[in-house]
């Protein structure tokens, strides 16, 4: 119980941390970091697939992808110009009336106390498994498409156009 | 295994609603003030996440795994929105040389 407070009290310091270091790769890291102590809540939560998931897409795949658009457009410096204190300042406050009014909201609902544990290993590769390939076989084949269509997307739109390079 | 269990269930769900609140209320604060477009890109992925963890945490709480397959789902589109939007980052540097989001203004006009 004291664990996830714990990592919770990470996650918040190094998620402050991601948006308030000047340098973006340490920004990077930091962000890895947050996204462990993501993946410790799902293990918490015995949600052993999407933990394995989270780690393997989140840190593996879309952190490296921000890290290589980093180094590739040399961005290792603290180039970027900040914007005034008086902006930074009311974005601040922006951000603690988003989360004052979701605290406001929390408290009219009034969530349910008692826990519903009626099958705790929900989580596992077999039970998602299960669900995924019986009720959400069509999201699962149209989401298979969406990926294709990024993938293309993607590369029309990092390559070069051949004109100028002609051009140049 | 028990031990996780028992875990979970010292825990209040609202306590999770507060840290997620918190965490995507941490993104939406990293896109009001920074002006890199790719740490905006991470701010809005902190977002997604903190909602990821909440569908999570009511799915166990509720025993019901549609939480869990919405979470893959949410992923899914995660890694293709991370794709298109850092080409698209790619080919504002290109064209402009800088990653300031103030460099897109003029597409107001």
């Amino acid at each position: 119980m004291s664990l996830f407070y714990f990592v919770a009290f990470v996650a918040i310091f190094f998620a402050l941390m991601t948006i308030f270091t000047k340098n973006p790769v340490h920004s990077v890291l930091y962000l890895v970091v947050t996204f462990f102590t993501l993946t410790v809540h799902y293990i918490l939560l015995n949600a052993q697939f999407l933990a394995v998931v989270n780690f393997i897409v989140y840190m593996g795949a879309i952190m490296v992808l921000f890290l290589f658009v980093l180094m590739l457009l040399n961005l290792n410096g603290d180039t970027e110009p900040m914007k005034s204190n008086l902006v930074k300042i009311m974005g601040v406050i922006a951000g603690m009336c988003l989360f004052a009014t979701l605290l406001g909201a929390l408290r009219v609902i009034e969530p349910s106390h008692e826990i519903v544990t009626g099958n705790t290993d929900i989580g596992l590769v077999k039970h998602l498994g299960n669900v995924l390939f019986n009720e959400f076989l069509l999201p699962f084949e149209i989401s298979a498409i969406l990926l294709l269509i990024a993938m293309i997307g993607a590369v029309l739109l990092a390559k070069k156009e051949v004109k100028e390079i002609k051009k140049a | 295994m028990e031990n996780i269990v028992t875990q979970i269930q010292g825990v209040p769900l609202n306590h999770y609603i507060i840290f997620c609140s918190i965490i995507f209320a941490i993104g939406v604060t990293g896109v009001l003030i920074r002006r890199n477009v790719i740490i905006i890109m991470m701010s809005i992925e902190l977002m997604l996440n903190a909602v990821n963890l909440l569908l999570a945490a009511f799915s166990a709480y509720r025993g019901d795994p549609t939480g869990q397959v919405f979470v893959f789902f949410i992923m899914a589109l995660a890694a293709a929105e991370v794709a298109v939007g850092l080409a698209i980052i790619i080919m504002v540097y290109r064209n402009t040389k800088s990653v300031d989001i103030e460099s897109l203004s003029k597409l107001r006009w």
